[in-house]
């Protein structure tokens, strides 16, 4: 059994409603989002289709329910639960196990 | 007859015709009216070579008389095109048919000799025998139109006598004219042979409203000097009196030599449209067709064409027509299709929202028989194929649901009345031809090109064909932009939440949310960061500024007019150089400031504000910029200042939020250096003052912007432009710019003049003071940035290391400056 290593990256507080961030995590952008909910996802900041770290700054809604965030470049979705984009399913942005712990977001990367 | 060699031209029965005694070499057209025109037409059309005379009374070709009207408000010209190798003669009217001769003559005494004669004298309008008559004014051809509008001139006083479809038109056209006018109907109520009792009621309080008298169930007297008597003892004034009382078939030279006429008028025609002369036919209004004398265009034209294909050799028939009529007068939709009684009927009425339908139906109740509305002609559209037929739904459910319905029309349901196309028609235009918007139908098939009332249902079937998606926003709301904007500024809705939790489900996407930020910034007027309104916006209102391709943003500070002081270039080269950006000159006299980092967006912001700028809004569905020439100031041919304008213009509407972008110019005169006529809202300096063009486009589909006022002064020229603005914020789809909403409009350009200048919905100072609230509530959203430390709390690349720059964004240089290096694409998906 692997034990995960986490990184605290900001308070939860920090995070706006259906909105994201981006963390630095060992040099790696990771986008952490809280939904309206105030659950937390965390998946990479590369957009794979124009190459610029920005899914971070996409705008968070639902697709059929699922938490979405669409690049701001062009407008493609991803779940933000699988990382799996809808307008393309074979193209997939890492996912990260995230944790609010004392009002601190964790992710584990 | 000229000889064609051309194999293609097909000229049919030329043998048959001869043999049956019917040289059909000489065609003679009486009477140059749309009717005339539709036969001439169709006859050079399908290849009649045989020589065509048309005489006509009137001092011009045929026009569009359905579009009469619009002759007193815009300059546009009604007159068809005739078709080549046609004789006409204009101002020519025929006095007599010498049947035995075969030949008509002329008021001149000139005789033109016919072997085939055509009578399409139309109708005349008809004016009772009271005492004054000769005093009042009918309303049926140009040179009527020309002789009102010169009575007009100094008066202050109408009434039409007439309260039919015609008279409601002419009562518009008198109010247009300026003059306070009323309506004299002798049935008790309007627009009798349109619509019912309930309806006529309905219909009286709209045209009240509208400042109008409606004096009905009342006979005319006599016309005095300045006044009419009515049989009721009242005097109305009225310098200016039209007849619109019902119209008469001009059978006159029929009559005359001896041709069947009906015995209340009309030319009696057969099937053929053939009157009890073989060699003589008649179509049009002047015709009896069926025992019907016929007072539409679109049966009109199908006589044309049954007569032209009789005289070619076919065997067409006119079976009769659907008198259905669908028509906006003064604002107000009334229509009216198939019967006007039934076993069943079922009502729908609201007196306080001007609203009446009711339908009627079979004792069954299975099958529809036909219907009346005013206020709401949406069943109309969606039923009236389904007349004779069975019901698609339950007659209240289809009063209801009025036009949200859409029905699946049958083939052979008719569509266009006036041009006689049904559904199946179009549909196969549509897929065989792979049109995909309304001016290509229309081109295609004719249909819509006449009255347009048929459009609505047009833009139905191609929905229906699939081409446009259903107007729902998104999988989260049901609605159109414009609906969830009524549904925000009635109900008085805030926030997203709010409405999303009302009217729509689950939590919104990257397409209701960029949209209701925008119906909520143009209603209320917070800064698009402030709560939850932040969530909403697109990185680009989200950053104020403009994403590039590898994740920067470009700063475009706002320069009205692109007038600028040399102090501020050189502060706006000083914070370019300092934060090395990329520089260019905007195509919209402004300066664009490529390459920031998120957290140099306040950095540089904090330079630009402090000397004097503000946002331009570049990143925003927004006013962009209202472009000047140089104008009457320097320029040695400009009649005003249209720099001064443009400033003025850019700084009244500078953070209007909109469905799309707005773009606006000012040129100081004719010569149009501002290229105002491709932007949404364009003026041209004139010598009395400016004209105003609106809906014009660069970008993906080009399109010149129409004139939509002239010679106004600027109070009443800004007055103008805020209620246009205001009315495309409320009306358009998302992402609809001004040309788009005007071509969706219906009604068209006419339908936005009614609405924006001369107020025929009422909403005229509704939207001036939303406008006035705007503009008084305008602040500049990048100082309140600056100004609030929550707000500059986002501007950070990194929400763990604030201040650290993007690592991944790197640059290389090119002719001096800057350009983004782009991580490839298969380094990125690998
Ligand atoms: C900077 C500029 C080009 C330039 O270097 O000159 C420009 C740049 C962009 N234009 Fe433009 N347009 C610019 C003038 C124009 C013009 C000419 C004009 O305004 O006089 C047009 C045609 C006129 C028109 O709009 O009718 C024009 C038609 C478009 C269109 C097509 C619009 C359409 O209705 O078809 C788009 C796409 C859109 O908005 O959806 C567009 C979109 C864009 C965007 C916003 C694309 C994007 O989303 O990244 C570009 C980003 C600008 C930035 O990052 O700052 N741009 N664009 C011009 C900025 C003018 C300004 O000062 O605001
Ligand atoms: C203001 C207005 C609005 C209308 N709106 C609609 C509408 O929305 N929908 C609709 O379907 N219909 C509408 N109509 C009716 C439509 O215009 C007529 O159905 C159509 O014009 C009939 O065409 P026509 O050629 O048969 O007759 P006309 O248009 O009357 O043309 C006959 C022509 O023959 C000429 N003429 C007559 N006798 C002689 C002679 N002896 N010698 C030489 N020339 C002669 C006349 O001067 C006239 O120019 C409207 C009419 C008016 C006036
Ligand atoms: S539009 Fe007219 S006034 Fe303006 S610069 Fe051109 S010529 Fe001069
Ligand atoms: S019904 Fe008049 S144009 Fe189609």
């Amino acid at each position: 059994m692997s034990t995960l290593t986490w990184t605290a990256v900001c308070a939860f507080d920090d995070l706006l409603p259906e909105r994201g961030a981006c963390a630095l995590v060992d040099g790696r952008q990771i986008a952490v989002f809280r939904d309206f909910d105030g659950a937390v996802y965390a998946i990479g900041n590369l957009d794979p289709f124009s190459g610029a770290n920005v899914l971070s700054r996409g705008i968070v809604g639902t697709r059929m329910g699922e938490p979405t965030v669409a690049s701001p470049m062009h407008k493609e979705v991803f779940s933000l639960v699988t990382g799996i984009c809808f307008d393309d399913p074979e193209v997939v942005v890492p996912t990260y196990p995230v944790q609010v712990r004392d009002g601190r977001v964790e992710i584990a990367a | 007859m000229t000889n064609r060699r051309n194999e293609d031209v097909v000229m049919p029965a030329t043998a048959s015709g001869r043999a049956k005694g019917q040289g059909m070499s000489r065609v003679v057209v009486v009477g140059y009216g749309p009717t005339a025109h539709r036969f001439i037409e169709t006859m050079r059309s399908r290849g009649f070579a045989g020589s065509l005379t048309v005489i006509g009374e009137e001092p011009r070709p045929a026009y569009d008389r359905v579009a009469l009207t619009t002759y007193l408000t815009e300059d546009a010209s009604l007159e068809y095109a005739v078709p080549s190798g046609i004789t006409t003669r204009l101002s020519t009217r025929v006095t007599e048919i010498d049947r035995q001769a075969r030949e008509v003559v002329t008021l001149d005494g000139e005789r033109v000799p016919y072997d085939t004669l055509v009578l399409a004298t139309g109708s005349a309008p008809f004016v009772p025998p009271v005492p004054g008559r000769g005093r009042a004014f009918v309303y049926r051809t140009i040179d009527d139109l020309e002789a009102i509008r010169e009575a007009s001139l100094g008066s202050t006083h109408g009434v039409v006598v007439g309260g039919g479809l015609l008279g409601l038109e002419a009562a518009d056209a008198l109010r247009g004219l300026g003059l306070k006018t009323g309506i004299v109907e002798i049935a008790p109520w309007l627009m009798p042979r349109q619509v019912d009792e309930g309806g006529g009621s309905v219909l009286k309080g709209h045209i009240e409203s509208l400042g109008l008298e409606v004096h009905a169930g009342v006979m005319l007297q006599s016309i005095e000097a300045d006044t009419v008597l009515l049989a009721d003892g009242r005097a109305i004034p009225a310098e200016v009196v039209v007849f619109s009382a019902g119209i008469r078939p001009r059978d006159e030279l029929a009559r005359a030599a001896d041709l069947e006429v009906g015995e209340r008028g009309g030319i009696a025609v057969d099937a053929g449209m053939r009157t009890s002369d073989p060699s003589i036919y008649a179509i049009g209004e002047c015709a009896l067709a069926g025992g019907v004398v016929y007072g539409l265009v679109g049966p009109c034209n199908t006589m044309a064409e049954v007569a032209a294909d009789r005289i070619l050799g076919g065997s067409s028939t006119f079976g009769g027509s659907d008198l259905s009529t669908k028509l906006k007068l003064l604002g107000v939709e009334v229509a009216q299709f198939g019967a006007m009684e039934g076993a069943l009927d079922v009502t729908y009425m609201d007196p306080v929202a001007g609203v009446y339908k009711r339908l009627f139906v079979s004792d069954d109740a299975s099958t529809l028989l036909g219907g009346i509305c005013v206020g709401d002609a949406s069943p109309y559209t969606s039923l009236k194929g389904f007349v004779g037929k069975p019901l698609p739904a339950s007659p209240s459910d289809l009063l209801f649901t009025g036009g949200g319905l859409s029905l699946d029309l049958p083939d052979d349901a008719q569509v266009c009345s006036c041009n006689n196309i049904c559904a199946g028609t179009v549909r196969e235009a549509i897929a065989e031809q792979g049109l995909t918007d309304v001016p290509s139908i229309k081109k295609c098939t004719r249909a819509g090109t006449t009255c347009g009332s048929c459009v609505p249902m047009l833009k139905q079937l191609l929905e229906k064909s699939g081409v446009e998606v259903s107007k729902a926003l998104c999988e989260h709301f049901d609605y159109s932009r414009a609906e969830l904007f009524d549904i925000v500024r009635v109900r008085g809705i805030s926030t997203f939440s709010e409405l999303v939790s009302t009217v729509g489900t689950g939590r919104g996407c990257d397409i209701c949310k960029p949209a209701v930020a925008s119906i909520l910034a143009s209603l209320n007027g917070e800064h698009v960061l402030t709560g939850e309104l932040a969530a909403l916006q697109d990185t680009n209102d989200h950053f104020l500024a403009n994403i590039q391709k590898n994740g920067t943003y470009s700063v475009v500070p706002r320069i009205p007019g692109g007038e600028i002081t040399p102090d501020k270039l050189i502060v706006i080269g000083e914070v370019a150089r300092d934060f090395g950006l990329y520089t260019k000159i905007t195509g919209g006299q402004r300066i664009d400031l490529f390459g920031a980092r998120v957290e140099q967006l306040p950095q540089i912001w904090a330079r630009l504000v402090e000397a004097g700028f503000e946002s331009g809004h570049a990143y925003g569905k927004a006013l962009r910029t209202v472009k000047s020439c140089v104008g009457s100031t320097w320029c040695r041919y400009g009649v005003q200042d249209s720099v001064g304008l443009a400033i003025a213009l850019e700084q009244r509407y500078r953070g209007l939020r909109s469905p799309h972008k707005l773009k606006s110019a000012v040129s100081g005169c004719a010569r149009e250096c501002a290229e105002a006529r491709s932007k949404d809202f364009g003026i041209i300096a004139t010598e009395h003052g400016w004209n105003l063009y609106v809906a014009g486009n660069g970008g993906f589909k080009p399109r010149h912007a129409d004139l939509l006022v002239s010679d106004v002064p600027t109070d009443e020229l800004i007055r103008i432009i805020d209620r246009f603005l205001m009315f495309y914020i409320r009306t358009a789809d998302r992402l609809q710019r001004t040309s788009t909403w005007l071509e969706s409009l219906d009604g068209g350009l006419d339908y936005l003049r009614q609405v924006v200048v001369e107020d025929s919905l009422g909403l005229a100072s509704e939207l001036e003071a939303q406008m006035e609230r705007h503009v008084a509530g305008y602040f500049d959203e990048w100082r309140a940035v600056l100004d609030d430390p929550d707000k500059l709390r986002r501007f950070t690349s990194f929400v763990n290391a604030p201040g650290v720059p993007d690592p991944s964004i790197t640059f290389e240089t090119e002719r001096q400056q800057i350009k983004p290096v782009l991580i490839p694409l298969e380094v990125v998906r690998s």
